[in-house]
């Protein structure tokens, strides 16, 4: 479960966020939708505590990510947009090294690992070095290595950018699994029918404050347009440039 | 605990599968020292060396006036041959570097011996042509060997003994011992093994901050549920690994390219046996957490791996500077100097190389006060990881 609390957050003269406020409850699939540089991304930064907010509050599980980060890092598993792997490590390495470093019982390393790499059918290609890997495999290894301590929460900054179809596909099923399992999953994304297929709530983010948020239908419902694309344009436009 | 070893461990693997990391390490570095150390020592040998035993050729104008001195030179390994037209042209020809040295004997030189009034010889020269002033030098003292061999026969004929031309007969007593006269030219050898420490950290420093920022695997490691000071000190300790495994094999190899120098030859016997190569060993091992943290320090401001690379460049050079102005100043080793790294391990070094008693007081000072530094920079490092914008 994730709380978002009106945050702000400026980079220098650059006002990223402005007023954010959302709930992204477990066991349900939460999409962030917005242009690019809408201040999707700098919201789930603050979300995995690698940036602070100057105003406002988050918390996952209860644990605010400002004064208990380190107990609401241990709760979320995070895929930061581009992220990269240790390109002289091998696929199953780099899974390894996280699951470490998040403190897995020794004994069932190698388990979990075995595990989430079956999960994310990355066996194919386990054992060799990420040094060039395809977008799909990086992506795959990459999710596998957010997951490998099984986390609660999951954020995905724009997670589908650069897969194939098939790859795409992929990524969807295993976020549907996710939730099924009753975790809280939250990505982000420009592409609006992805978010319109798998979100159960989409959040509309404009130059950094909500723009609206609710289920397709009802967003569909409340903007007055027939096609979830009007209805994105249309509430964009009621934020307004200011 | 768990957290820093499994960093550790990660960035040893890591950097051990690259190559570049791996060439610089634990190649460059040790090497790189003592090859152009062998290369400059046995240059300066063969200078030194061979200069009396070479048979010079140097070109005389007027050689038939005076056939006594060029027999007396050509006795000297001087090879007399013709030389330029005139005195215009040898001026014209040594401006030029085609030759180096002429002679000008002028056709007045047998009458003015003969009435033992002083006789003129010219010897044209470029000082500022080393090489040429080499070959000069060596003129000159022939020349003044003749004059002398001339004025003790004059005096001879007179019935006067020749002593009289030397009231003070002056001898050099030289205390400096082989290994003394060593650490003039070994004293460099203390900033190799500065070298090839930072080198063996260099990449590693570079690819576990910037390097990390920019592959993106830094912001996915900042989202785990770690510290950052965890992070910080597993890749700074790994950093220090991978240092104190380069200075050690560029201390051996300086062990076994010292046995193929013939240093003997220039009188040198430095001191650098397996007890001082353990001894300054421990002497630099502050020096490698200090290098370590201030490369890591360093590196994390930088916003790409080039960038850091060029910083770093600097940090290689900076070591150097405390050591280069006490050589210049030849200033011996205070208290004060103890207190400022680089320069206190290259001073104990010296006196070590020298085979001097060494002063326990300093080394412990020099300890201390480097490891000390070290301590606060890898404080500043992690502290430095706790701010956002790291990211970038």
């Amino acid at each position: 479960m994730i709380v978002v609390n009106d945050i702000h957050k400026s980079f220098g003269k650059v006002r990223a966020v402005r007023g954010v406020s959302f709930d992204a409850p477990d066991g349900k699939i939460t999409g962030l939708l917005g242009p690019n540089g809408a201040g999707k991304s700098t919201t789930l930064r603050v979300l995995y505590t690698v940036l602070q907010p100057d105003q406002g509050s988050a918390s996952i599980d209860g644990n605010d990510v400002v004064t208990n980060s380190l107990e609401a890092r241990q709760r979320i598993g995070a895929l930061p947009h581009g992220a990269g792997l240790y390109p002289h490590l091998t696929a199953r390495e780099n899974v390894a090294y996280y699951a470490r470093l998040c403190g897995l019982d020794k004994n069932h390393i190698e388990e979990r690992v075995e595990g989430i790499i079956e999960l994310l059918d990355i066996g194919s290609f386990a054992d060799r070095r990420c040094k060039g890997f395809s977008q799909g495999q990086r992506t795959r290894v990459s999710l596998a290595r957010a997951l490998v301590h099984n986390p609660q929460n999951i954020i995905l900054d724009e997670p589908s950018n650069g897969l194939d179809v098939m790859a795409t596909r992929a990524l969807r099923e295993l976020i549907l699994k996710l939730k099924d399992a009753g975790r809280c999953v939250l990505f982000s994304s420009h592409v609006m029918q992805e978010v319109a297929a798998l979100c159960d709530d989409i959040i509309i983010i404009a130059n950094g404050k909500v723009a609206i948020d609710g289920s397709a239908d009802s967003i569909r419902e409340r903007t007055g347009c027939d096609g979830l694309e009007d209805a994105f344009v249309r509430s964009i436009e009621m934020v307004g440039e200011d | 605990m768990r957290t820093l070893l499994a960093v550790f461990r990660k960035e040893v693997i890591d950097n051990f599968r690259d190559r570049r990391t791996l060439g610089s390490a634990l190649l460059m570095g040790p090497l790189f020292g003592p090859l152009l150390f062998a290369f400059v020592i046995n240059l300066s040998i063969e200078r030194s060396l061979d200069d009396f035993d070479r048979t010079m050729e140097l070109p005389v104008i007027g050689q038939e006036h005076a056939p006594n001195l060029m027999r007396y030179l050509r006795s000297h390994n001087i090879d007399v041959v013709a030389g330029p037209e005139d005195r215009a042209a040898a001026v014209a020809a040594v401006t030029l570097g085609t030759i180096d040295v002429v002679v000008v004997v002028p056709g007045e030189i047998s009458e003015q011996l003969a009435a033992a009034t002083p006789a003129k010889v010219e010897l044209i020269s470029d000082r500022a042509n080393t090489q040429a002033e080499r070959d000069a030098r060596r003129v000159r003292n022939a020349l003044n060997g003749y004059s002398r061999q001339l004025a003790a026969m004059r005096l001879v004929a007179r019935g006067v003994s020749p002593a009289v031309l030397q009231p003070i007969n002056v001898d050099d007593v030289d205390v400096s011992t082989p290994s003394g006269r060593s650490a003039m030219l070994l004293g460099m050898m203390s900033y190799f093994f500065i070298f090839a420490l930072l080198m063996g950290g260099m990449y590693l420093a570079i690819d576990t901050t910037a390097g990390e920022r920019e592959r993106g695997s830094l912001e996915p490691l900042l989202s785990l549920p770690v510290t950052r000071d965890q992070l910080m000190l597993g890749k700074i300790s790994a950093t220090c690994v991978f240092m104190a495994v380069s200075l050690l094999l560029s201390l051996c190899s300086f062990y076994v390219a010292l046995k193929f120098m013939p240093l003997q030859q220039l009188g040198m016997t430095p001191n650098f046996g397996p007890g001082v190569i353990v001894a300054a060993f421990f002497v630099l091992l502050p020096f490698v957490l200090l290098g370590a943290s201030l490369m890591t320090l360093v590196a994390s401001f930088t916003k790409s791996y080039k960038e850091a690379q060029t910083w770093l460049s600097i940090v290689l050079i900076a070591p150097t500077l405390p050591i280069l102005i006490v050589s210049i100043l030849t200033l011996r080793p205070q208290l004060e100097f103890m207190f400022i790294p680089s320069l206190s391990q290259h001073l104990i070094l010296v006196d070590m190389i020298k085979n001097e008693p060494v002063n326990l007081t300093h080394v412990a000072i020099s300890v201390l006060s480097t490891f000390a530094i070290g301590a606060a920079l890898t404080w500043i490092c992690a502290r430095l990881y706790r701010r956002e914008g790291l990211l970038g």
